[in-house]
């Protein structure tokens, strides 16, 4: 239980130091992007609208969601060593597992919160320009019949919230959260921040080659032995992080079926808590 | 401590071997739910360049398609017919789930890009104008037949073939086949039969069939009744001359 509570005091610590290290400030980057978005596409049909702001908010809290977990985490270790704050923490009766868990718990509520609020701005916005599209479609609709009406603003509420994009943002979480716990890992035995934030940065591009590596790998084609080791050893080290991308399809409107939104968040959660283990067996024989 | 790495790295590799079978199940359910289909090859690379291909093997095909739409729009503008087709042909590729994508493709080439083929007043040979504007037609029908092979499973794109058949390409028949298509898709839009039912009856030697169909139509009640329908189907009793009896009553 007191150890429980020792993680829960540094994930609420993380936490904080994190918000002042003011990383909420790239969400105004990320409401510029979407209200000047709006505008800059004001010419386009309301369909065409709809769809760039989707794209463009789904896109850009992915690739934020994706660097803030790997720059929040890649520097934790590294700065803490560096401040010796870490050995004031671990003196005291807090073993070196709830101090990571703790670090990570912290950055997991920030990816969280930070999530919500970029999903809570796009959907201002797009509620916005619905009211917008809707006012403006019963002004040039005005004396047609009941009908005719009904058809066109059914046709611009399709065009825009889609209870499918929900399960694609929950799904961006995961993959943040993966990230997360696989530069945790990666710090236990990084001698600086930036080598932790390259090597995750490229695990993250080689992620999302795993799947066609595993297929090549499997496919028992003829190929070199030499090819064949290489497709292996990416298959088996890296993450697949293609199996997270379902928010492409979400957004043309296609639905994630349930079982495989489950089956894709219990793998993200797998790859969390096995990065998460591998990082504390590290990090438990780390001289300090 | 460089044993605890090594045993890591061997768990790791360990654990990546016992996720695989998970992994490709994964794969197999979202192939079976249509997700994950874009063709990222070689061809794609070479139109997008290297850190296009980078990003939309980064899982950012979505901000990609819709850059390259703006850019398509610039070209749109400059009435450059070609390179929005070329464009285009990327965005559904990146997108292929997208409708929008396939349906504005479409448009954009069998409807603006056609007409601006027929006044091109660097030709002076009408033929050959005539000929750059079935062309056209023929982009707009390959753009949505490609979006129905992505898209079995949706109406709108057999809706949007229908009306190309049936108001550029003047292919009545290809056209009932198409509208008939959509209407069996339980969201479909009841409009979808009656379109088919128009086309029948402009091909030759399918009247009668027109005819039963639309009077069918017209029995399933008020809803069906359009003026447009209702006119038809007077037009039809004449031509055919069906008996008094038989005929449809006045709405």
């Amino acid at each position: 239980m007191k150890s429980l509570q020792g993680t829960w005091a540094i994930g609420r610590n993380t936490f904080t130091e994190l918000v002042r290290m003011k990383v909420f400030y790239f969400l105004l980057i990320f409401a510029l992007l979407i209200i000047g978005n709006s505008a800059f596409v004001s010419k386009f049909s309301f369909q065409e609208q709809f769809q760039m702001l989707k794209d463009i908010s789904l896109g850009a809290m992915s690739v934020f969601s994706s660097l803030l977990a790997i720059l929040a985490t890649a520097n934790f270790l590294p700065k803490d060593m560096e401040d010796r704050t870490i050995y004031t923490i671990l003196a005291k009766p807090v073993p070196r597992f709830s101090y990571l868990l703790g670090k990570l718990l912290g950055i997991l509520l920030l990816l969280a919160l930070s999530i919500l609020l970029m999903t809570g701005l796009f959907l201002l916005v797009l509620w916005l320009q619905e009211r917008g599209v809707l006012t403006e479609t019963r002004a040039q609709l005005q004396g047609a019949p009941a009908e005719e009406l009904q058809t066109a603003l059914k046709e611009v509420a399709a065009a825009t919230f889609n209870a499918n994009l929900l399960p694609g943002i929950a799904i961006i979480f995961v993959k943040s959260a993966l990230l997360a716990s696989l530069t945790l890992f990666l710090s236990t035995f990084a001698s600086s921040g930036l080598f932790a934030i390259l090597m995750s940065v490229a695990i993250y591009f080689i992620g999302h080659l795993q799947a066609t590596a595993r297929e090549y790998w499997l496919s028992g084609m003829d190929i070199h032995w030499w090819a064949r080791v290489l497709a292996a050893v990416v298959a088996l080290i890296f993450p697949d992080l293609q199996a997270f991308n379902f928010v492409d399809d979400v957004i043309a409107g296609v639905a994630v079926p349930t079982g495989l939104f489950l089956e894709t968040m219990a793998l993200g959660g797998l790859y969390v808590a096995v990065y998460f283990f591998l990082a504390a067996m590290v990090f438990a024989g780390r001289e300090l | 401590m460089i044993l605890r790495r090594m045993l890591s790295v061997v768990l790791l590799a360990a654990f990546g071997a016992a996720v695989i079978p998970f992994q490709i199940s994964l794969a197999a359910h979202a192939k079976a739910a249509q997700l994950r289909s874009t063709a990222l090859n070689l061809e794609l690379r070479e139109r997008i360049g290297q850190m296009g291909f980078l990003a939309a093997l980064s899982g950012f095909r979505s901000p990609l398609a819709a850059f390259l739409w703006i850019e398509a729009h610039s070209a749109w503008e400059n009435t450059e017919w070609g390179r929005m087709a070329g464009i285009f042909n990327t965005v559904t590729t990146l997108q292929p789930r997208s409708l929008l994508y396939w349906d504005m493709a479409a448009w954009h080439m069998a409807w603006n890009a056609s007409v601006a083929a027929m006044q091109d007043e660097k030709q002076p040979s009408e033929a050959l104008r005539i000929r750059a504007q079935r062309q056209y037609f023929n982009l707009g029908r390959d753009f949505l037949e490609r979006g129905i092979k992505n898209n079995p499973d949706r109406y709108q794109l057999y809706l949007q073939l229908g009306v190309l058949l049936r108001d550029k390409l003047e292919d009545h028949s290809a056209a009932v086949d198409a509208f008939l298509r959509a209407s069996e898709f339980p969201d479909a839009p009841p409009y979808c039969r009656r379109f088919a039912g128009y086309e029948m009856a402009k091909i030759p030697g399918r009247e009668r069939e027109a005819y039963e169909f639309l009077k069918a139509l017209y029995q399933q009640g008020e809803k069906q009744r359009l003026p447009t329908l209702v006119n038809l189907l007077r037009q039809m009793e004449k031509k055919l001359d069906i008996p008094a009896s038989e005929r449809v009553d006045n709405p």
